[in-house]
């Protein structure tokens, strides 16, 4: 008979062991997606996820694989609930994801700032993180630019290192 | 001005109604563009906004689906209603033209809607307050971009700025739905669900005054009269055609699930 708490590890740890479908170096607990798992003394089990951005096509997949990766772990019943609120942002992603999108060749994203406003200021030919620079992820330089603030995934700006020529995508802070 | 009235239906269905609306037939009008962009960085950058909005029309959806007499799902709202029972706002429903007209309806729309998420994020509904939060952080994003491209290109050559300021010229009368409500709107502010629309007016002529100062682009004309209608369900000719490009393949398999 498997106690609730090495129930509720179990989960965590097969959740901790599923992959973002477009990034697969960094897991969806890394991500910070999955917020809370509950895991009743009969079995019962819910987890609560946070959508990444609203348009996010990979939701459903994730979805998917989180009733799969938790199969056979005797849980009596599976509920996925969708949390809306807080928003998902990136500061949820752990310090040791952020060094696996590095490793990876994605630039991590910077703290977001705490303020959202709308601000000017320098509109014209403004880098996305108007206080940081962003580090190439492949030479380490910060001489870089930003080509668009959307880059091929909703979550990702495009880049281009003026030292090394290469071009990299950065996780945009949100 | 009297707008016609939207009877038989909850105030707070029809509000989720304009946003999901608005964001879904914007989103349409953009996914037009892909893979006809005048670069691959904006075929890109343009395809992720209308995810982005795609997205949120569904999370708005939901909430419609709460007060929804009928419980109808996001896809009975996208697809199986008709011209008139679609509430997006006039802006969203102009065809493309030039990428210029796309990038100022654009530029419109996100200032606009960034302004109301935010305010939408202190309502007195939790499923109000929630989807705006969600929302507002990406359209930070789409503001900031639309706004960017309008200086860009009236500070790139004649022709750009020649082709922005006439598509901002052109597309001004679409912007004063925006910001005129109607019965539904002051029942909704009343209870602090919703700021009412013309509250907005202000902070987003202050906005995009700002623009195109940088810009150095004039103004349109303040006096100019506007259109409405749309978010009482009275559309152009052009909707009916998008819906139909949008709706015919649900249509033509009803009940059919991937």
């Amino acid at each position: 008979m498997v106690s609730p708490i090495d129930q509720h590890v179990q989960v965590w740890r097969r959740l901790a062991s599923i992959a973002d479908p477009e990034i697969p170096v960094i897991s969806l607990v890394d991500l910070g997606v999955i917020r809370e798992v509950q895991v009743t003394a009969d079995g019962d089990c819910c987890v609560a996820i946070t959508p990444t951005y609203s348009g996010c096509p990979a939701m459903q997949h994730i979805r998917d694989a989180i009733e799969v990766s938790l199969q056979s772990t005797g849980l009596r019943t599976l509920k996925i609930e969708t949390r809306l609120s807080p928003p998902w942002t990136t500061d949820w992603i752990s310090e040791d994801g952020k060094h696996k999108l590095k490793q990876y060749g994605i630039a991590p994203p910077h703290a977001r700032s705490t303020v959202h406003t709308i601000d000017t200021s320098g509109l014209r030919r403004r880098p996305l993180s108007a206080n940081q620079s962003v580090e190439c992820p492949q030479c380490g330089s910060i001489e870089t630019r930003c080509l668009s603030s959307h880059g091929s995934t909703a979550c990702k700006a495009l880049y281009r290192c003026s030292d090394c020529l290469e071009p990299f995508e950065y996780f945009k802070p949100i | 001005m009297k707008l016609p009235t939207v009877s038989d239906i909850d105030s707070r269905l029809l509000f989720a109604l304009r946003m999901a609306d608005s964001a879904v037939i914007l989103a349409q009008r953009l996914c037009e563009w892909c893979g006809k962009c005048p670069a691959p960085e904006e075929d890109i950058a343009i395809s992720n906004v209308a995810l982005d909005l795609l997205g949120q029309a569904r999370l708005w959806y939901a909430v419609a689906s709460q007060h929804d007499p009928q419980h109808r799902t996001e896809d009975d709202f996208a697809f199986l209603r008709d011209t008139r029972d679609y509430y997006n706002v006039l802006l969203v429903e102009q065809s493309n033209g030039s990428y210029a007209d796309t990038l100022a309806r654009q530029f419109y729309f996100d200032s606009w809607h960034y302004l109301l998420l935010e305010q939408l994020t202190q309502s007195e509904d939790n499923s109000i307050a929630d989807t705006a939060s969600k929302a507002l952080v990406e359209v930070d994003y789409h503001v900031r971009r639309s706004s960017d491209l309008i200086i860009r290109l009236a500070n790139g050559t004649p022709v750009s700025k020649m082709l922005i300021q006439d598509g901002l010229h052109r597309l001004w009368a679409y912007t004063g739905e925006l910001f005129i409500g109607d019965d539904h709107d002051e029942a909704l502010a009343l209870y602090g669900l919703i700021p009412r629309p013309d509250s907005l007016q202000a902070p987003w002529k202050r906005w995009i005054a700002e623009v195109f100062n940088e810009a150095g682009l004039p103004l349109p004309a303040p006096q100019t009269w506007m259109q409405t209608g749309g978010r009482q369900g009275q559309h152009g000719e052009a909707h009916a055609y998008l819906l139909a490009e949008m709706q015919c393949l649900h249509r033509s398999h009803p009940g059919v699930r991937w």
